[in-house]
């Protein structure tokens, strides 16, 4: 069977030649979570833009594929890739206090995604965005569809974000670091609702993260990204408790848990960090 | 001096800026008539390119009298204005920024704030009351261009000022005991010369455009002389008889205007590479 | 923006305008120049300029002149124009109309242009619309405002005869307005050959003042808009389908406005001021027109008058201003 969204030997470069992703390949499966994680830096945000259509304007794809559903949209144009993005896939942003734009009321937010992509009149959207705010648990939806952005919390205003990537019920969803910009105790509540929406509509997810406590919690399998390269892939399990690849293991080690003092905490070895640049050096010097 | 010659904007600039000073000083030689002299009978003679009589190269106008002395001998009033009133505006308000950046605290709170209030106040109310109040005249149209525009010079040279002041050099002046008034004479004020200059320059090119709307609205010199402002009047009144009549004089300026930006802005950016847009 | 607000404004606007009273008030008559001696024939006697002056109310003390003056103008009475024999607050309301129709649709035409510019230079980035765009602003802007209305009147009233150059209305028109309003007038009553002529007319002046506005505009706001659309809220938009040019309309525009409208404030009022130069160019006529020629006869009365009328309208444009930048910012709507 193929996946719902097929990233294979994804090749990203700047114009001046630089490669931000080298040969990425992912794979998730229709209603399945997969976690991708890495260090900041490491490609996997970039991961995200490139099937989104939302690369930097000064990057181009130049080797590999994205295929979703079975179909190629690597190079499709902004056009036809648009009818996809609301409708198919959805997108939660890592920060929800810049994410909604500041000057417009949170009922045109919603329901843009349901008129453009669903054709729903402005009655019909409202309707139904008052079903969507109830559903990510917002108290007082009528009240919160007039307000403005400034408003509401982060907590609220990332569940409105939620609201408006699962309006559509789209097939997959990118979530980069959703909840990175909150407060611990929201991050949890956001985490729970995720989980909550995914199961309910079967929706598949691509989870973009730096926390391995978050990947256990909520994926089924994990990919493991540095330097813009894919060094593990495995189910979260697995991965969990036997990590093949050395950097998935420093970087385990490097991640508090509850179950182990502070102290055991290991930063991730130099040595490790330049072998693996040295690693890097070697694949782009084999390539054009 | 060689950076100067290489930018092609300060060359533009220097050899409109030059050809002005030209003839603005060799008026009663370089023009082929006097321009004041009427000869009714020859009156909207065309210009030579149009099949005129090449005595009047530029033609003649309502008066018959000929358009290129009236345009060389307008260069003075431009050009005398241009000079004058930019730098009595630049003295008064670099003295005035020097204070303020210079001395700060209060003196720098009132003076800022006077130009805040200053620039809020529309200037062309400004004019219309200096003009009220002073009558038509040349010393009009200088007066009013100093009062509205000295906070140009005193914006920029304050914001300098407070720049050159948290330099090293100025500290370690201070410390060896040089008197304020040294300390900016022989410190500060070198350090911002150049873009005083450039300052200068742009706001003769303003002026030269505010001579033209007041005598062009019959607030500066008296009618008769002539001033590019007042050709473009009289042009006006025949525009759609003789078009070249109005076309002339405002060629003179538009060219005039941009060659002094030209070499403000070549000036800029030869002087304070830094600070290019 | 409430009306408590709008009322706090205005009450704050009093004393600007007492302000400007006075200071006008006074330069005025400390100078020398006699405007009475200008309006008599030559070989007047000193005794006919005594009684001029008189009349007038010339001769009495500056303090007394203007606790006058100053009684008369709170009753809506700005005395009597020195050049015109005409009461200056007739002369000013029966020309104000047709400035401020002028100025609306300048101001009208300033932003729909730059809007339409600069959406079209962001939208087409990096490709010949906004190469097009930057070098009219930059041309525009080089060129001083003076001139350009000059340049209409040459390259569009006459080289290319396509504009009326002068005046308001085609004089053969048989439209007899009861207001000043005539735009407005003509197209209550439906005179579509007057709305015509009077567009026709307002075109080239209203161009020649909205062209510096619209260049300044235009740059800012596709500077702005630029911003705008690097935000993650614009990012955000193309990822739920909105297409670049949408995303510019519907998210990015607002958003950029509100730097915009705070960068350009002043130019608004600047254009307020640009009209006694283009109306004197256009002779179109308005209360900017009325300006120069009370000027050029030192018509004092009249000239006390138009500066308040000014400073008012100076007023009223920076309100205008704040009201659009609470509008457009919800953050101080509700503050």
């Amino acid at each position: 069977m193929s996946a719902l969204l097929d990233i294979d030997g994804l090749d990203l470069r700047l114009d001046g030649g630089t490669r931000l992703l080298r040969g990425v390949s992912l794979r998730v499966e229709a209603g399945r979570i997969v976690g991708l994680v890495g260090e900041s830096g490491a490609g996997k945000t970039m991961v995200s833009r490139c099937v989104l259509g939302i690369a930097p304007a000064n990057a181009r794809v130049a080797g590999g594929a994205i295929r979703f559903d079975g179909r190629d949209i690597t190079h499709v144009p902004e056009d036809e890739r648009r009818h996809l993005l609301g409708r198919d896939i959805g997108f939660i942003p890592q920060n929800p206090m810049t994410a909604l734009n500041p000057v417009a009321r949170i009922e045109p937010q919603v329901t843009d995604v349901l008129r453009m992509h669903l054709g729903l009149t402005r009655e019909a959207a409202r309707a139904r965005a008052l079903e969507l705010l109830a559903e990510v648990h917002l108290r007082e939806p009528q009240r919160v569809l007039r307000q403005y952005p400034h408003e509401l919390s982060g907590g609220m205003r990332q569940r409105v974000l939620i609201a408006a990537a699962f309006a559509c019920r789209p097939r997959l969803v990118i979530a980069d670091e959703p909840t990175t910009a909150l407060d611990v105790t929201v991050q949890k509540q956001i985490l729970r609702l995720i989980r909550e929406l995914q199961a309910r509509f079967g929706t598949a997810i691509l989870f973009v993260t730096h926390d391995f406590g978050v990947v256990a919690k909520l994926c089924d399998s994990v990919a493991v990204m540095h330097g813009g390269r894919v060094l593990e892939t495995a189910p979260t399990a697995s991965l969990l408790t036997q990590p093949r690849h050395p950097y998935t293991r420093a970087l385990l080690a490097a991640t508090p848990r509850f179950d182990r003092p502070a102290e055991t905490l290991q930063p991730i070895p130099a040595a490790l960090t330049r072998e693996l640049a040295d690693e890097v050096r070697e694949l782009d010097a084999a390539l054009p | 001096m060689k950076r100067l010659a290489r930018e092609p904007r300060v060359v533009f600039g220097a050899v409109v800026l030059l050809a002005l000073v030209v003839a603005a000083a060799a008026a009663p030689w370089l023009a082929p008539h006097d321009p004041l002299e009427q000869d009714l009978l020859n009156a909207f003679q065309a210009p030579a390119w149009k099949g005129g009589d090449p005595t009047h190269l530029l033609g003649t106008d309502s008066l018959g009298r000929d358009i290129l002395s009236r345009l060389v001998y307008g260069a003075r009033p431009a050009l005398v204005v241009a000079f004058v009133a930019a730098l009595c505006a630049g003295l008064l308000g670099t003295a005035l920024g020097l204070a303020a950046g210079y001395f700060g605290g209060r003196a720098d709170a009132a003076i800022s704030r006077l130009v805040d209030v200053w620039m809020s106040f529309p200037s062309v109310l400004l004019c219309i009351v200096l003009a009220a109040v002073l009558g038509a005249g040349l010393h009009t149209v200088i007066i009013a261009i100093i009062v509205i525009d000295w906070t140009r010079f005193c914006r920029v040279v304050r914001a300098e000022t407070l720049v050159q002041k948290g330099q090293d050099y100025v500290a370690s002046a201070l410390a060896i005991g040089l008197a304020p008034a040294r300390i900016v004479a022989a410190e500060i004020l070198p350090n911002v010369a150049p873009l005083l200059l450039t300052l200068f320059t742009l706001e003769m090119g303003i002026a030269i455009v505010v001579e033209a709307i007041l005598s062009f609205v019959g607030l500066s010199v008296a009618s008769g002389a002539p001033t590019w402002g007042g050709l473009i009047q009289e042009g006006r009144l025949y525009v759609n008889q003789a078009w070249w009549l109005m076309a002339l004089p405002m060629a003179c300026i538009i060219i005039a205007v941009l060659g002094l930006n030209a070499l403000g802005d070549g000036l800029r950016s030869v002087l304070d590479p830094v600070r290019t847009r | 923006m409430s009306g408590s607000y709008l009322l706090k404004r205005l009450l704050w606007a009093l004393p600007t305008l007492a302000g400007v009273a006075v200071v006008v008030f006074v330069l005025v008559r400390v100078v020398p120049g006699d405007p009475i001696a200008m309006m008599l024939p030559p070989g007047a006697t000193a005794e006919d300029v005594g009684r001029l002056r008189a009349l007038y109310g010339l001769d009495a003390p500056i303090a007394q002149q203007f606790a006058a003056w100053a009684g008369q103008v709170l009753r809506g009475d700005f005395g009597v124009s020195i050049s015109l024999r005409d009461r200056v607050a007739a002369l000013i309301l029966g020309r104000l109309p047709a400035t401020l129709e002028l100025v609306l649709a300048a101001v009208a035409a300033a932003c729909v242009l730059a809007t339409v510019l600069a959406v079209a230079a962001v939208r087409f980035r990096g490709r010949w619309p906004e190469l097009v765009v930057d070098s009219a602003a930059g041309l525009t802007l080089a060129i001083p405002d003076f001139l350009w209305g000059l340049l209409f009147i040459l390259v569009l009233g006459v080289l290319l005869p396509w504009f009326p150059i002068s005046g308001r209305i085609d004089p053969t028109l048989d439209f007899d307005p009861a207001t000043g309003f005539h735009l407005v007038e003509a197209l209550l009553r439906l005179r579509w050959d007057a709305v015509a002529s009077l567009v026709w007319h307002m075109v080239l002046p209203a161009l020649a003042l909205a062209l510096p506005l619209a260049a300044a505009l235009t740059r800012v706001l596709k500077g702005s808009l630029v911003d705008a659309m690097n935000q993650d809220y614009a990012v955000l938009a193309r990822t739920k389908g909105y297409s670049r040019t949408r995303t510019l309309w519907r998210v990015a525009l607002r958003n950029a406005l509100i730097p915009t409208v705070t960068l350009t404030g002043v130019q608004f009022s600047f254009l307020v001021g640009g009209t006694v130069l283009v109306e004197h160019i256009f002779s179109y006529p308005g209360i900017g027109n009325l300006a120069i020629a009370a000027v050029i006869q030192r018509d004092l009365p009249l000239i006390q008058g138009l500066i308040l009328t000014f400073a008012l309208l100076f007023i009223l444009t920076n309100l205008a201003v704040d009201l659009a930048y609470g509008a457009l910012n919800p953050r101080v709507k509700q503050a």
